[in-house]
């Protein structure tokens, strides 16, 4: 073998890295040439000297403190990492408040759009009556008379209150279909206003508030409505909300 | 903590600044532990955490300028070059300061820095060397070869600027 041969394989000697074959080769060769054995010592030197010289740089004590702290806070907050559930039961809870909110707002949303959806069915009632030729099925301006004319046609009774010292006049009334039920529908008039009077069996559901008054507009009549004895009162009219309010509470005191 | 002045000693000598290798050491210092699921038992440490720097120096801006210098391409094709035989190295040793060895290897390219530290700095072997480069064995061993002889050389062109 010649010498550069034997060369290509100088650094693999120096660094330990020959096989055995190698080795043993090499050593005979460098006994016989002592000019590669002076080219394997100076690279074994260069070796040396190299691992002596680039051992150069050493960290500051702050330097390896700050580490020392970093590894240690890293090593803790890691340990300290809530577990599974821990991490998710914030994000449970905030996706359960969510659901809730939109469920409630949901069924707020459905109750409301109930609601004006009843409103509605008793305006066009009220529009379709003042439309009407023959608006009411019993004509008078007698509460006397007009209360015994529902007696067999409706499942329930009431009572129309006094008008003597009032603005209003009873001008009769008739029974009235509202989902499906019978109810009574009893005309008023207020200078030249006409409001009806919608008296109704209250459900569960069929309009929201049952134990309060609410007041509201729709396609500009003004309506109050409230709840009383299992009866549903609604008064509606294109009369003043305080005109509405005043025929309410009149139909609120009679008992 | 394991390897941490060594590890500091071979950042700064890739990147060459004082504040750069302390921002190595630490990022693979937390690297290695966001990552330590992912180091396989039984396989080698210490090549795993210096392969962990030196890919933190590459994808530096440092790195990337030092990286971008010299061209890899073929040189597992390069033929094992020998040292000039009728250099006489053994003189040279002798005069050399270590002074003289640091300025060269400051001025190899940093491919060649670095194979020649894990060789004669940290005393890998050919397969550690391997696995922190993530090259081949026979790569490794050209690339040694062609390293040393460009630090030869350089060492070289220093002692006779000296002498003279």
């Amino acid at each position: 073998m010649t010498c550069d041969l034997w060369r290509d394989k100088l650094d693999a000697y120096v660094d330990s890295a020959c096989s055995r074959e190698d080795l043993a080769g090499l050593e005979a060769h460098f006994r016989a040439c002592p000019s590669c054995a002076a080219d394997a010592l100076s690279r074994l030197q260069l070796k040396r000297m190299t691992q002596a010289a680039a051992v150069r740089y050493t960290p500051s004590p702050e330097f390896r403190q700050r580490i020392q702290n970093a590894v240690v806070e890293r090593t803790i907050r890691t340990e300290r990492r809530p577990s599974w559930a821990f991490l998710w039961i914030p994000r449970l809870a905030v996706l359960a408040i969510v659901i809730v909110l939109l469920v409630g707002g949901l069924a707020l949303w459905s109750r409301h759009a109930s609601r004006q959806q009843a409103v509605a069915e008793l305006v066009d009632l009220h529009v379709a009556t003042l439309a009407s030729a023959n608006p009411v099925d019993v004509v008078s301006t007698d509460r006397h008379t007009v209360k015994p004319w529902f007696q067999g046609k409706l499942p329930f009774t009431f009572n129309l209150p006094e008008l003597q010292n009032s603005p209003f006049k009873l001008l009769g009334g008739k029974v009235t279909y509202f989902d499906h039920s019978p109810g009574a529908q009893l005309l008023y008039q207020i200078r030249s206003h006409q409001l009806s009077v919608f008296i109704l069996q209250d459900r569960p559901g069929m309009m929201p508030a049952a134990m309060g008054i609410n007041t509201a507009r729709e396609m500009a009549f003004n309506v109050e409505t409230w709840s009383d004895g299992g009866l549903r009162y609604v008064v509606i009219g294109d009369a003043s909300p305080a005109d509405v309010h005043e025929l309410s509470e009149l139909m609120r005191e009679t008992k | 903590m394991p390897l941490f002045a060594r590890l500091y000693n071979f950042a700064q000598w890739l990147a060459q600044d004082r504040t750069a290798a302390e921002d190595l050491v630490q990022e693979t210092y937390m690297k290695a532990l966001r990552g330590f699921a992912s180091f396989k038992q039984g396989t080698n440490f210490r090549a795993w955490m210096y392969k962990i720097l030196r890919n933190t120096f590459l994808t530096s801006q440092a790195g990337l300028k030092a990286s971008g210098v010299v061209s890899l391409d073929g040189e597992d094709d390069v033929a094992l070059e020998p040292a000039a035989a009728e250099t006489p190295e053994t003189v040279l040793m002798a005069r050399m300061e270590q002074e003289t060895i640091q300025h060269a290897l400051e001025e190899l390219p940093v491919h060649f820095r670095e194979i020649i530290l894990l060789c004669d700095v940290e005393e890998m072997t050919y397969q550690e060397i391997g696995e922190t480069l993530a090259i081949p064995m026979g790569t490794v061993m050209s690339r040694l070869s062609r390293a040393r002889k460009a630090m030869r050389q350089l060492l070289a062109t220093k002692v006779q600027g000296t002498s003279r």
